[in-house]
């Protein structure tokens, strides 16, 4: 591969879909481990200290829940629609991607757009049933008996996908780069025509996303 | 083909900052063929919100189906909880231990011993404890960790008939209960174990206590968060003061009332 030939940077996530990202990967972060420990008999008995844990765990939901309505209220919420149309859009070459992983993609290949429609699923739904077993216990009418195990299948399963998600974004020689999109903001041109080429060309034609 | 310069209005622009060369030709490079015809995109399908709200609808009814499922799944999950250190859980149970092993009941050796403050000390094999007379009753279990199973159908003993065998002392005011699984221990006042349902149990749903909940006899007080249910009680001692169990040991509440401990507030 031809590295080096250019240098230049294209501007791939926007500080509005950083934010959104980072915001989003913290507070996961947190609530995972608050709620282990939580859950897990080993853990609870090496942390003890069970209220202050359960109060972490409620108060970070609430806080990952404002956050993410203050990026929507004031963030660049054009470009958060764009980004939601992308994602939501599959074309012909993303459903090829899929099957042999080899057709040109934009800005999101196929499997991006999976993760990221995935992943809002599961933040709607670790917060419907996460309000049930924090309103359940106020008011045992709204304790409904398998919420708490369908928030624990909702963590296996983004546990898992965060598992795959780090490899690429962080391992996985080919794909690593794009981490600098999510940091820094850009990615090298000639990664960015090996991994997303329509995107680039888009670019060049002047076409807005 | 535009010059960088020429789009600095658009929001995705190049950001030539180090190299202000205009973009090369694409194709020029094997590493960079062109994009054949841009009509290839063909036609676009909304599967991302279609997905999303499939997602959603699918994950909301789990909530009806989960429970069932689970059971279902039980006989395979109970082997992969212990290896998993008690991730996953049992037919709407979840089965903690606190060594990782639980422990094996033999009838032929088990023993329940009652001591401490007594006049008359009892050691109680597992046919003796089933000749007492028995008692039964549907209760819901609650676990301080957030799950209940509802509608539980134990049968055992009520503490009276086994106070009545060993006569407290008067100075006695609490029963520590031990576990085979060392070190676990948890206690519970005189008053609390003379509530109505308050039993010492060794069936569950009609069939002898499984080995998972505790085999052959557990303290059942559906009142409580699960933890003060000892699970494979061999011993009762009666005491004057009542000790701090394993979890109170690890900062959780003595009198461990469903709803109105541990952090939680009615």
């Amino acid at each position: 591969m031809a590295i080096g030939h250019s240098v230049r940077r294209l501007s791939r996530f926007s500080r509005t879909e950083r934010t959104l990202h980072w915001v989003h990967a913290s507070a996961f972060l947190v609530l995972f481990v608050s709620g282990l420990c939580l859950y897990l008999p080993s853990l609870s008995e090496l942390i003890g200290r069970r209220p202050l844990l359960k109060d972490i765990h409620v108060y970070t939901a609430l806080i990952w829940l404002a956050a993410l309505a203050l990026i929507l209220l004031a963030g660049d919420r054009r470009r958060l629609l764009a980004a939601a149309r992308e994602i939501d859009t599959f074309d012909d070459d993303d459903l090829a991607w899929l099957r042999r992983r080899r057709a040109p993609q934009g800005r999101f290949n196929a499997g991006q757009k999976i993760n990221a429609i995935v992943t809002a699923a599961l933040a709607v739904l670790f917060a419907i049933t996460g309000f049930f077993l924090w309103y359940g216990e106020r008011d045992h009418a709204f304790r409904l008996q398998n919420a708490l195990l369908v928030h624990d299948w909702l963590m296996y399963i983004s546990f898992f996908l965060l598992l795959g998600h780090l490899y690429l974004a962080l391992i996985n020689p080919s794909t690593r780069h794009s981490l600098s999109g999510m940091t820094r903001g850009w990615v090298r041109e000639d990664w960015a025509l090996r991994h997303h080429r329509k995107w680039v060309e888009q670019m060049r034609e002047g076409g807005d996303t | 083909m535009q010059t960088p310069g020429a789009k600095t209005g658009t929001r995705l622009r190049y950001i030539a900052r180090v190299n202000r060369r205009p973009p090369m030709e694409a194709g020029s490079t094997p590493s960079e063929p062109a994009i054949k015809d841009s009509s290839m995109r063909g036609l676009e399908h909304h599967y991302g919100r279609r997905g999303f709200l499939l997602l959603v609808a699918g994950g909301l009814t789990s909530l009806v189906w989960a429970g069932p499922v689970s059971r279902l799944l039980s006989p395979l999950t109970a082997a992969g909880s212990q290896a998993l250190g008690n991730l996953l859980p049992v037919g709407g149970w979840r089965i903690y231990t606190i060594t990782g092993t639980m422990p094996v009941f033999d009838p032929a050796t088990w023993r329940l011993d009652i001591g401490g403050l007594v006049k008359r000390p009892q050691s109680l094999s597992y046919a003796d404890l089933k000749r007492l007379p028995k008692a039964e009753q549907v209760s819901t279990f609650h676990c301080v960790t957030g799950w209940s199973v509802n509608n539980v159908h134990w049968a055992g003993v009520r503490f009276q008939h086994l106070l009545d065998l060993a006569h407290p002392l008067p100075e006695a005011t609490a029963i520590r209960f031990v576990s085979l699984e060392e070190p676990y221990e948890d206690s519970l006042t005189l008053e609390q174990v003379r509530l109505p349902d308050a039993m010492l149990a060794y069936e569950m749903g009609g069939r002898p206590l499984a080995r998972p909940h505790g085999a052959p006899a557990r303290v059942v007080l559906p009142e409580m968060y699960g933890y003060k249910g000892v699970k494979w009680v061999t011993r009762m001692e009666l005491v004057s003061l009542q000790p701090a169990g394993y979890w109170e040991r690890n900062g959780y509440d003595q009198n461990a009332w469903v709803g109105r401990s541990n952090g939680y507030r009615s």
